[in-house]
């Protein structure tokens, strides 16, 4: 079984990522089949994610990578006919056992799309309206408060603070990525799930999202998918590669890139896949 | 499904930077056979040739170290192709030493022939094979991707630095018998020395090729 702790401990360098491997496993995966009606779309998927870290989840299109980030948050629940076989933990509990709360699992486990979907209304109320659904602030001091600090977070309250109240659909595309990222984490979440955050940004937005993921992580566990290998590279602790709905490989990014054990895994990130 | 080949330009670019530093090791090696030809040989003229002809291997240097930079920039590499281009820059400045040190033997040598001989050469001319073989197994290696041959190169830079003390020994006793051998002799146990390392420098690239080819860190008996 390959998981992404015991592949740390097993580092032949210690030094580089030493304290990772002692982080305490956030999300544990046994045994995970998924299921598109009767088609297997993942194949007994066995991962650790550690807390605090970042985890980021390679391959080529249709490998599976995108639906197993959002088994994580049962957001494959609402398709029909998509069916889940093993377990998912998340600090040690099972998320797809009959008693869990979906709602309150989706606050707990945020997610962030490829493409940013702020809601039409005030770059102020998109952030506030998590924060009053599920009543967490007593005031509108403390709603303000809440806000604010989560917009600081996002590292995007600088460019709007003087335009709270103006349509989050004027921004520009990486400021509306990262509205996106203050509206996940304004619900505090633990667990930030990022699917391609910032493959529609330029350059400059990219690394902006990137920087901000680097920040972030120091307060929450976060999964990030992505197409750009150069990304992962960048901003991840691990990596995982994903294909044909097999987990090939997960371990320290340092070395999926420079010496992956797998030859699947090197002929990918070689760019040897024809 | 995947398949043995990268981007086709990528590896053309590959390839073409492996031939580069074949060229180069050739002519750093041509180098180092012509400066011990001309102390063997006692031949003023070869000794001109040695002077005079860096040019080119300084212009590969300067080549191939921009090759890597470019590949790094444009292709951001990954696993072996990453370690291959590492290996390159590294390699190209140890070939580059190499033909640097051609150069010393060279002066040396020109300042020997201007005595009468000490004495028959005939460990040096043994180190410089050694020195020259494991220079060729290095670079056959790289291209081989030959572990095995990377490591029979390391094996040989012990009998490379017993024979440097061996000459060093043999020219004592001369020296103290004779202080009209000192000066010449004293270019000989130099001309040793830069034999030995462009040895060392074989050992570096061998040790560079099992980087490449298993991710193995091996320099300085890391395990």
């Amino acid at each position: 079984m390959t998981t992404l702790i015991s592949a740390l401990q097993s580092r032949p360098h210690p030094p580089a990522g030493a304290e990772q491997a002692g982080r305490p496993c956030k999300i544990g995966v046994r045994g995970m089949n998924f299921y598109y009606g009767a088609k297997r779309a993942l194949d007994n998927i066995n991962i650790d994610i550690p807390e605090n870290l970042v985890t980021a989840f390679i391959g080529p299109s249709g490998c599976g990578k995108s639906t197993f980030l959002r088994t994580l948050n049962r957001m494959n629940d609402i398709i029909a006919g998509t069916r889940v076989e093993g377990t998912i933990e998340i600090d040690g509990s099972d998320i797809y056992t009959g008693g869990t709360d979906v709602v309150a699992l989706r606050r707990r486990v945020g997610m962030v799309f490829q493409k940013s979907n702020p809601f039409p209304k005030s770059i102020f109320e998109n952030i506030a309206y998590g924060i009053r659904l599920n009543g967490l602030a007593k005031s509108r001091a403390e709603l303000n408060e809440r806000v604010e600090q989560s917009l600081r977070h996002a590292a995007i309250w600088d460019e709007v603070k003087d335009r709270l109240q103006e349509s989050a659909l004027a921004m520009s595309g990486g400021q509306q990525q990262r509205l996106c990222i203050a509206r996940a984490l304004a619900v505090k979440p633990e667990v930030l799930l990022m699917d391609e955050p910032a493959s529609a940004l330029d350059p400059i937005a990219t690394q902006r999202i990137e920087e901000l993921i680097y920040q972030l992580k120091t307060e929450y566990t976060i999964v990030i998918v992505t197409h750009n290998m150069q990304q992962a590279a960048r901003v991840s602790d691990l990596t995982a590669f994903f294909w044909l709905g097999r987990l090939v490989e997960a371990g320290p990014t340092d070395k999926i890139f420079t010496n992956p054990a797998e030859k699947l895994t090197e002929d990918y990130v070689t760019g040897r896949f024809g | 499904m995947p398949t043995s080949n990268p981007i086709p330009h990528f590896q053309e670019e590959l390839d073409a930077l492996k031939a580069r530093l074949l060229e180069m090791g050739g002519l750093a090696e041509d180098r180092v056979r012509t400066a011990i030809e001309a102390l063997v040989r006692r031949e003023p003229g070869l000794v001109i040739q040695v002077l005079d002809g860096d040019g080119p291997i300084n212009q590969f240097h300067i080549e191939i170290d921009s090759r890597c930079v470019k590949l790094l920039a444009l292709y951001q590499p990954m696993a072996v192709d990453l370690r291959m281009i590492l290996s390159a820059v590294k390699i190209n400045t140890d070939l580059e030493r190499v033909g640097d040190l051609a150069i010393n033997i060279g002066e040396a040598a020109s300042r020997y022939l201007a005595h009468a001989p000490v004495k028959e050469l005939v460990d040096i001319p043994r180190m410089a094979d050694i020195a020259q073989g494991m220079l060729r197994d290095a670079l056959d290696s790289f291209v081989r991707r030959d572990i095995e041959l990377a490591q029979r190169v390391l094996d040989q830079d012990d009998d490379l630095d017993h024979l440097k003390t061996q000459v060093f020994r043999d020219l004592l006793a001369f020296m103290l018998n004779d202080p009209t051998t000192i000066e010449p002799s004293l270019d000989l146990i130099l001309i040793s020395r830069h034999l030995e390392r462009i040895g060392d420098h074989a050992t570096n690239i061998a040790e560079d090729v099992i980087y490449m080819v298993s991710a193995k860190d091996v320099r300085h008996h890391a395990q």
